[in-house]
């Protein structure tokens, strides 16, 4: 079956990822999915204020997700919202497995994401831009995380759903993976489907992973490669 | 630059102590190597009979040990660093300096050369907020207090001349093998020049334009093939062809050939 | 912290014989570059860099109910949101004064130029009208935010779409018309600083450091001005006032070039 878009089950949309998008951030990256754009800004670690907030064992991982008030059909009222402070939480669930926090006790790593576009796919797109900020900014990390949604569409697995599916099918599941060590750290899901579709949708995220890894590793090889031969 | 010529370069740097041309990059996660023959180093670890890298960087084998050399994060205090920092906070005890690590650092009252009756002198008449100084690491403690101390024969605070910033990864590039670099820069423009292990760099002196040029390029080709021939030949162009200086001031370069020394302790302990 | 003393120190200094610590003229601006129509999904945006200084703008048209005072009028709304990841200045949280100056001075020029012909924006009077919202995200900030935001909001103005509507009057979603904005005229805000008596344009961040006072002024195409906002607690001469004046609107007729 094509998709409304033409593209195959298995076929995620255009993925462009870029390291080193701004210069103020010790690591940054944007990731432009399909129409979605998400942009990562990592500074740190530094030190966290208020004093109370810190973390004597380990730097506490501080993510935040927001979208510009202008990156969907109907403007977002800008500020956090119910939505978005749940999503900084997952996204910080996601990513903190391999965030090596345990050096810089009583530090902050701060994590902003900046939806600039939506259209279906805003948490792992943020997820996977942050992963590259993060390792932009020299942080030890014990591997990178990536991050796609699949769902079920008219009785067939599909990755990477656009906003027309999603709009059709009320099944998401957005799943964070750990291409190395072969985890899941995002998982949530809404819809309606049994056990055997579930662990189907998964098997689609993960191979989706897989590819969406290479595509990171090649963004951050080719800012560093062209650093050294200039 | 001949293309013999870097072939030369590349050669010599091979031939010193069986280090590994580091020119493979590689990131977080990544596989370097399936066996137990080799150690992981810094910013490596083991799983089982793989050694992979926790951190982007340069992939640098030296004997048997694999590490990754950082191309990029913020400077991590270390006890005897030389740092310039800037003043950020004045407290009742003493002076918050921001040294952009992960911790801001702490100058006691105890640690400043002058006698200070607080009854009768203001802090902020010593260091006031925005000055930049020059200072050692004396103490950075399991609890993450960092303090610094200006007693140090060395430290001092900047009163005028101008300051850039570069990442803390390229300051073993810009002091160069046994202060190489920092002195052709040093000796080229006739500045004084004092380089923090966290990235600050000062510099005083008429051609100051040019040695922060050069500062700038150490940093941009910083993982580049004849890096001191790129600088050298820069250094030649701006400044035209003069002898080498032989009346740089003394005691700057003592400052300096002591600055290289500590850096190569940096280069091999760091992490 | 704001800035390094002997850093402002060598500013001020070469700012007394009119130069700039990156070997700009007083009254030249850093490297420029627009582009609009990065967000799709916004009716109208554009993504400014001065230097590295970089802000993303977008516009937001959505129909909406007048003012009681202004039955026939469409209406303007502007925000900027100043947030940590541009800078390590920044704080999280509701706007800050800055952040609320910003998106004001920025409205003002355009707001008072009538940049907008807000007559055009009514849909059926008293009723229902066009809302235009534009909201600044500044992505790095490295100085002269006032000046960049204006360039963007004008660039993302100038390019926008009205969005369509359907047989009852109700938006088609994810759909653009052909039609513009019903622009009357451009507006730029252009921001004379002052460091060490002289009047510098597009301070970069270490020279807003440095300087006393500042003065935005926006003009519009017939050279008029239509907006000013005086800050910091400098005091300014007449004579300064009016050579800001002249700057302002030399350097407006060259931006206007631009889009």
């Amino acid at each position: 079956m094509a998709r409304k878009d033409g593209r195959k089950a298995d076929e995620m949309r255009e993925v462009k990822m870029e390291v080193g998008v701004l210069r103020n951030a010790d690591g940054s990256a944007r990731v432009q999915i399909g129409k979605t754009i998400a942009v990562a800004s990592v500074f740190g670690p530094r030190e966290l204020h208020p004093k109370h907030l810190q973390d004597n064992e380990k730097a506490v991982l501080n993510c935040i997700y927001m979208m510009a008030p202008f990156s969907t059909t109907e403007r977002v009222r800008p500020g956090p919202s119910r939505r978005s402070h749940e999503i900084s939480l997952v996204t910080k669930s996601a990513l903190e497995k391999v965030v090596n926090l345990k050096d810089h006790p009583k530090a902050v790593i701060d994590v902003y994401i900046l939806i600039e576009q939506a259209n279906a796919g805003t948490r792992t797109a943020g997820i996977n831009a942050a992963s590259l900020a993060l390792a932009d900014a020299g942080i030890q990390m014990s591997d990178l995380v990536t991050s796609i949604a699949s769902g079920k569409v008219d009785g067939e697995y599909v990755i990477d759903l656009s906003g027309d599916e999603e709009k059709i099918t009320g099944c998401d599941l957005p799943v964070a993976y750990l291409p190395r060590s072969k985890e899941i750290t995002l998982l949530q899901m809404d819809g309606d489907l049994s056990k055997a579709d579930v662990k189907g949708v998964l098997k689609m995220c993960i191979r989706g992973c897989e590819k969406l890894h290479k595509i990171q590793v090649d963004a951050l090889k080719k800012k560093w490669e062209a650093e050294t031969s200039k | 630059m001949t293309e013999k010529n870097t072939n030369d370069i590349q050669k010599s740097d091979a031939a010193n102590g069986n280090v590994s041309d580091e020119k493979k990059i590689v990131v977080p996660g990544e596989l370097l190597m399936e066996t137990m023959d080799y150690l992981p180093g810094k910013n490596c670890f083991r799983e089982g009979n793989a050694i992979y890298a926790k951190k982007l960087g340069l992939l640098r084998t030296s004997g048997r040990v694999v590490e990754v050399v950082p191309v990029s994060g913020v400077y991590n205090p270390e006890v005897g660093d030389m740092i310039i920092g800037v003043v950020d906070e004045i407290q009742n005890a003493g002076w918050v300096i921001d040294i952009n690590a992960p911790y801001t650092a702490f100058i006691p009252l105890s640690g400043v050369r002058e006698f200070i009756d607080t009854n009768k002198t203001s802090l902020n008449q010593i260091y006031a907020a925005g000055d930049l100084i020059y200072g050692k690491v004396m103490m950075f403690s399991p609890s993450k207090s960092v303090h610094i101390t200006m007693q140090d024969p060395k430290a001092k605070k900047f009163t005028d001349g101008r300051v850039v910033r570069i990442n803390t990864t390229k300051v073993p590039r810009l002091i160069g093998r046994s202060g190489s670099m920092i002195s052709m820069i040093k000796d080229a423009t006739k500045c004084f020049i004092s380089v923090g292990q966290n990235g600050m760099v000062w510099l005083k002196g008429e051609n100051e334009d040019i040695a922060i040029k050069a500062v700038q390029m150490v940093e941009e080709y910083a993982h580049t093939t004849g890096l001191t021939d790129r600088v050298d030949a820069f250094l030649k162009k701006e400044l035209g062809s003069r002898p080498a200086k032989k009346e740089s001031p003394k005691e700057s370069f003592e400052e300096y050939s002591k600055e290289s020394a500590s850096n190569e302790e940096y280069v091999e302990a760091k992490e | 912290m704001a800035g390094i003393n002997i850093q402002k120190k060598y500013i001020s200094a070469l700012a007394k014989d009119g130069k700039r610590i990156d070997g700009r003229k007083p009254d030249e601006f850093r490297e420029i570059s627009i582009e609009t129509g990065v967000i799709p999904n916004a009716e109208g945006s554009a993504r400014v860099r001065i230097g590295e200084t970089e802000v993303l703008m977008g516009v937001k048209i959505d129909i909406g109910t007048p003012f009681p005072d202004t039955p026939d009028e469409g209406v303007l709304m502007s925000g900027a949101e100043l947030h940590p990841m541009a800078s390590r200045r920044f704080e999280t949280g509701p706007p800050d004064a800055e952040s609320i100056e910003l998106a004001r001075v920025v409205d003002r020029g355009i707001r008072e130029a009538h940049a907008i012909d807000t007559k055009k924006l009514c849909i059926t009077p008293g009723e229902k009208i066009w809302m235009v919202m534009i909201d600044a995200h500044v992505m790095n900030h490295q100085g002269n935010l006032i000046d960049a935001c204006g360039l963007a909001a004008m660039a993302a103005l100038s390019t926008a779409r009205m969005p369509k509507l359907d047989e009852e009057g109700k938006i088609v979603i994810g759909e653009k018309s052909d039609e513009p904005l019903p622009i009357t005229t451009k507006v730029f805000p252009v921001t004379v600083a002052r460091i060490n008596g002289r009047l510098m344009l597009d301070p970069t961040l270490e020279e807003e450091d440095t300087m006393d006072v500042r003065l935005t002024i926006s003009t519009k195409d017939d050279g008029n001005i239509t907006a000013m906002q005086k800050g910091l607690t400098g005091a300014l001469t007449m004579k300064e006032i009016e050579e800001a004046i002249d700057m302002s609107i030399k350097k407006g007729k060259e931006l206007r070039k631009l889009l």
